[in-house]
């Protein structure tokens, strides 16, 4: 077996891992959803065309909390403005006509992202694609059983769920440090989301990180710079 | 009524988020001014989830259970457990230490 179908089959085996976790998380979502008022359908819609975790529990808990349609609004639209860069860092995946890279893009989402990431800036399309199908189909069944009257569930942070997620991105992100500039941009990152946390809503601090990137300016100086300078 | 108003208007912008490289960007290759901080994404924004979902809260730091997660996730990483068995370690550290404080 070549070494790309070894750790396609690898990325496959950590999806499934990952889909039990996000299928759970999905159900206290539609429990949460449903308890805050919004129904039956409106979950379920959102869960279909939003697809984010985290944005959708604002909305909902804000809902819930009567914050007003406005505030969950900006919560929600800040916490998904993270998938801005994130498409731009996977934009040369997709092909073919417009609507089907419409499509396809909706299968991008931070888990399916970053199991497809395979260092130095690269992805990998069919890992992309596929864990995003599983996600997908796991976080609207799990919506789906929320809704229906998950209670029996019980609250996914009695069981670490909460602490799975922050433990997954790292050792997603372990690989990522392949020298020196990846490894200083990324405790750049993680001190400026760090130091926003208590004065920025949530969301902000992800979307302002992505300032580190910056860094990567200096790797390669245009050829043409060097030469008007002497 | 105003359920349907955040969802429809949160779908609408996290729809055109998603698309905003795969529809508006395609496939045209980035300037090298570009490329590089594009390549740098990934670990950023790893570095910044992994910051946020440990101990991020509503406008406040917190730090709770999931800094045993983490830190337990970590050492997994560090003897080169597989993914899944990171994401098992993580959340049984988190639950655990929840029960006991």
């Amino acid at each position: 077996m070549s070494a790309e179908a070894a750790s396609y089959r690898d990325g496959m085996r950590a999806v499934l891992a990952i889909a039990a976790t996000v299928l759970f998380f999905g159900a206290s979502f539609g429990l949460l959803a449903r308890s805050s008022g919004l129904g039956i359908a409106a979950p379920l819609v959102m869960s279909a065309t939003t697809f984010a975790g985290s944005a959708q529990f604002a909305v909902a808990s804000i809902l819930g909390a009567s914050g007003g349609a406005a505030a969950a609004i900006a919560a929600a639209v800040l916490l998904n403005a993270r998938y801005v860069p994130i498409s731009i860092s996977v934009a040369s995946l997709f092909h073919g006509r417009r609507l089907r890279r419409l499509a396809e893009a909706q299968l991008i989402v931070d888990e399916s992202w970053a199991i497809s990431s395979r260092g130095g800036g690269r992805f990998d399309r069919r890992l992309l694609i596929g864990a995003g199908v599983i996600l997908y189909v796991a976080w609207v069944t799990g919506t789906a059983v929320g809704v229906a009257g998950g209670a029996a569930l019980g609250d996914p942070k009695d069981i670490g769920l909460d602490g799975a997620f922050p433990a997954l991105f790292l050792a997603l992100l372990v690989p990522q440090l392949v020298d020196r500039t990846a490894r200083m941009a990324a405790l750049l990152g993680a001190v400026i989301a760090f130091a926003l946390i208590p004065f920025t809503p949530p969301g902000t601090p992800i979307v302002a990180a992505s300032a580190a990137c910056l860094l990567g300016l200096r790797r390669r100086r245009a050829p043409n710079e060097r030469r008007t300078r002497a | 009524m105003t359920a349907w108003l955040v969802v429809v208007v949160v779908g609408a912008a996290t729809i055109a988020f998603k698309a905003a490289g795969p529809v508006v960007l395609g496939r045209r290759r980035l300037p090298d001014r570009v490329a590089g901080p594009v390549a740098l994404l990934a670990p950023v924004l790893l570095a910044a989830l992994v910051v946020t979902q440990t101990v991020g809260g509503d406008n406040e730091l917190v730090f709770d259970a999931r800094l045993a997660g983490v830190a337990a996730g970590a050492a997994a990483i560090a003897v080169r457990a597989p993914l899944p068995a990171v994401v098992i370690v993580a959340a049984a550290a988190t639950a655990l230490t929840r029960l006991v404080t």
